[in-house]
């Protein structure tokens, strides 16, 4: 097979919103770099995010940095590294600041200022009372967000290779990064990418699970490639649910349909939420809500012919209340669920939505890893940004907003970062590794004569499954050793895909095959890290982890105040220790996470 | 003729591939169902949707919104029909 080499100073993989802001300060720099993107890059993933980003300017009350840094730390359930923390909460002003010089249309106070509402988890004096810091553009905060940066790049000449779809890292002898391998999909080209800094912003990989809020480009891409390279994956065992999302379909249902007066009912028409939170009932918060769901779904209590999910009542409320209050809900029922929710229930599950684990970074946005006698050597020419990296800002569980801000803060952070390695080396690129080059080639080549090997779609619904019944938003001891079984048989069939379509253009099927050799790491990496992880922290939730005064809430500072770190060769686990020391201000010290 | 008719479609396909999950479901059932049956016309006026912003798309998709052009507005019916909506009625 035939490839060419175009060389560059820096390539990015991905154009969402980590991998346009990392793009912007390479290319203000003067260095010549490539944007790689599967789609166009305002057809990212990041379109989606609708709530807002975080930043405490403190324009309509009393706000600050060390306050936000305290809701995170928190948030994460002192998981997350108090350095990256503080660096994110501090750099979120300035970073908001760029964006709106970039023409990012944020709604205004009468002032003239930003606006800013408030968002589950954000507080005022370490966490007080609720706090206005999320800075939105209406409902449309990530595409505005995502135009503003890609105008900019146009200016500032970034380079986009739109259709590309990454493939291998190319990583040589001593370890360091010198770009990657891609094909274009109009022609099936096959390109090295030769650069002296590579920046992955994949973003996630929520396509793992069968049901999930995930668009589905979202197929892990950056981290598949990170972990064919002998990168570890840190904390992927845990994954933000959301309670409500169309069963079978993954579309949100959002909390405002329980707010109106919706109600969770089982297969006997009971509103099981009485049962598990007598105050709160439907409207307890999203992890006790999603948790009685999967209890009452694994007893037996589920609906539908497989008894797979519970309902969403909203027959009881006047219609002209759902078209009004809810006015996408209807149509979302009709479209996803065949259902006409003024008059039947909906059937909803708990729904994969943010993955907060990911490539190990520090707060330099650069790739870190166990070796020498560190566990946190930088991988030279190595950085990574957005959901596919693990800072760690997120820890166990991420605050709303804080997503879109952690895009912004380490897309920058990296691609500043990137700049002055860059400076410092006036050395011409180093020599390509052939055998790098030489597996990526095998790979495909394998792919193209594969024959009686697995049906894509069949395999990657076999995993989707496999995943939310064994590691979903509730887990089991037993359920998770039997999926870590039933994970690594079917990675053996993901070896052996086979595609019938072998022509060149837009070859849906190939491409197809190659992200699913993606998610494939991703799932065996989450099913064998929340394995291994017998505590509940966060959005890790153990139904064998004793509640007691020593562990509230299962939570085990002493054994697993660390982060998971999982290799794929062997399907190997490491643990690194949690940073605890903020940069500047004291350690926001261990206590039970309770709102 | 075909080999080319193929490399269109599966460019519409890939072209398909949306930034909001609401989008990508309903695409992925037309192409279930009118992967074989879509025509000239039927390919124009999806390569002028899909040129679209992904909410506004959306909006069109849902019924929120309505096009005043009348391909577009046919390939948003077919788009809507293999929407489980059919069962409605």
């Amino acid at each position: 097979m035939n490839y060419t080499v175009r060389k560059f100073d820096a390539v990015i993989v991905g154009a969402g919103g980590a991998g346009l802001r990392a793009a912007i300060q390479l290319s203000e720099a003067g260095y010549k770099t490539a944007v790689l993107t599967k789609v166009f890059p305002t057809r990212s993933h990041t379109v989606a995010a609708q709530g807002g980003v975080a930043a405490s300017l403190g324009n309509s009350e009393e706000d600050n940095w060390h306050w936000h840094m305290y809701d995170t730390v928190k948030g994460s359930d002192w998981l997350g590294d108090q350095d990256a923390i503080e660096f994110m909460c501090r750099k979120a002003n300035e970073v908001v600041v760029e964006l709106e010089h970039y023409g990012m249309p944020f709604d205004r106070l009468d002032n003239g200022k930003i606006y800013q509402r408030p968002f589950g988890g954000h507080m005022s004096n370490f966490g007080e009372k609720p706090v206005r810091r999320s800075c939105a553009a209406a409902d449309r905060t990530g595409h505005a967000m995502l135009h503003a940066m890609y105008q900019r790049n146009l200016k500032v000449n970034t380079q986009f290779f739109v259709e590309w779809q990454a493939l291998d890292l190319v990583r040589d002898a001593e370890g360091d990064v010198l770009g990657v391998t891609a094909m274009d999909m109009e022609t099936g080209e096959i390109v090295v990418f030769h650069a002296k800094a590579t920046i992955f912003a994949t973003g996630g990989s929520g396509r793992i699970y069968y049901s999930s809020t995930n668009a589905f480009i979202n197929t892990g891409d950056g981290l598949g490639m990170a972990a064919r390279a002998g990168i570890p994956l840190e904390d992927m065992e845990f994954w933000q649910f959301h309670p409500t999302g169309v069963a079978g379909a993954g579309v949100l249902i959002t909390e405002g349909v329980r707010g109106e007066g919706g109600i969770l009912r089982n297969s006997a028409g009971e509103r099981f939420m009485e049962r598990y939170a007598p105050n709160a009932k439907d409207l307890a918060s999203r992890d006790v809500v999603s948790r009685a769901m999967t209890t009452e779904i694994n007893e037996g209590r589920g609906c539908g012919p497989n008894k797979d999910y519970v309902l969403l009542d909203i027959t009881h409320l006047p219609p002209e209340t759902i078209m009004k209050r809810l006015p996408g809900i209807h149509e979302i029922g009709i479209q996803f669920a065949g259902v006409d929710c003024l008059r039947e229930p909906l059937p909803v599950v708990p729904t994969c939505h943010y993955q907060m684990g990911g490539i190990p970074t520090n707060y330099h946005g650069q790739v870190v890893v166990p070796g020498g006698n560190s566990k946190s050597m930088v991988v030279r020419g190595f950085y990574a940004a957005g959901e596919c990296a693990c800072a760690s800002v997120h820890g166990a569980n991420r605050l709303g907003t804080n997503s879109l801000l952690d895009l912004l803060v380490f897309g920058k952070s990296a691609g500043e970062t990137a700049v002055n390695d860059l400076r410092g080396d006036v050395s011409a690129h180093k020599p390509l590794p052939q055998e790098a080059i030489d597996k990526t080639l095998a790979r495909l080549d394998r792919l193209n004569h594969q024959k009686d090997g697995a049906d894509v779609h069949e395999t990657r619904l076999a995993m989707q499954r496999t995943m939310q019944k064994h590691a979903g938003v509730f887990r089991f001891k037993d359920m998770l050793a039997a999926g870590v079984e039933r994970i690594s048989e079917i990675a053996q069939q993901v070896a052996q895909t086979q595609i019938k379509d072998k022509s060149k253009v837009f070859n849906t099927a190939r491409i197809e095959a190659l992200e699913l050799d993606n998610l494939i790491e991703v799932a065996k990496a989450t099913i064998v890290s929340a394995n291994a992880r017998t505590e509940s922290r966060g959005a890790h939730v153990r139904d064998d982890a004793p509640d007691t005064p020593e562990m509230p809430d299962g939570r085990d500072d002493k054994n697993w105040l660390k982060h998971t770190l999982w290799y794929k060769e062997g399907n190997r686990l490491d643990y690194k220790s949690v940073k605890l020391t903020p940069l500047s201000v004291d350690t926001i010290e261990l206590k039970k996470r309770a709102y | 003729m075909e080999e080319d008719r193929k490399a269109r479609i599966n460019r519409l396909k890939w072209h398909c591939r949306r930034a909001l999950l609401e989008l990508d479901l309903v695409f992925d059932r037309f192409w279930e169902r009118h992967e074989d049956d879509l025509d000239a016309q039927g390919e124009a006026a999806l390569e002028s949707l899909l040129e679209m912003q992904d909410h506004d798309l959306w909006a069109l998709v849902s019924g929120r919104e309505v096009t005043d052009d009348p391909q577009q507005a046919r390939m948003i019916e077919r788009l809507r029909e293999v929407s489980p909506i059919a069962n409605f009625e």
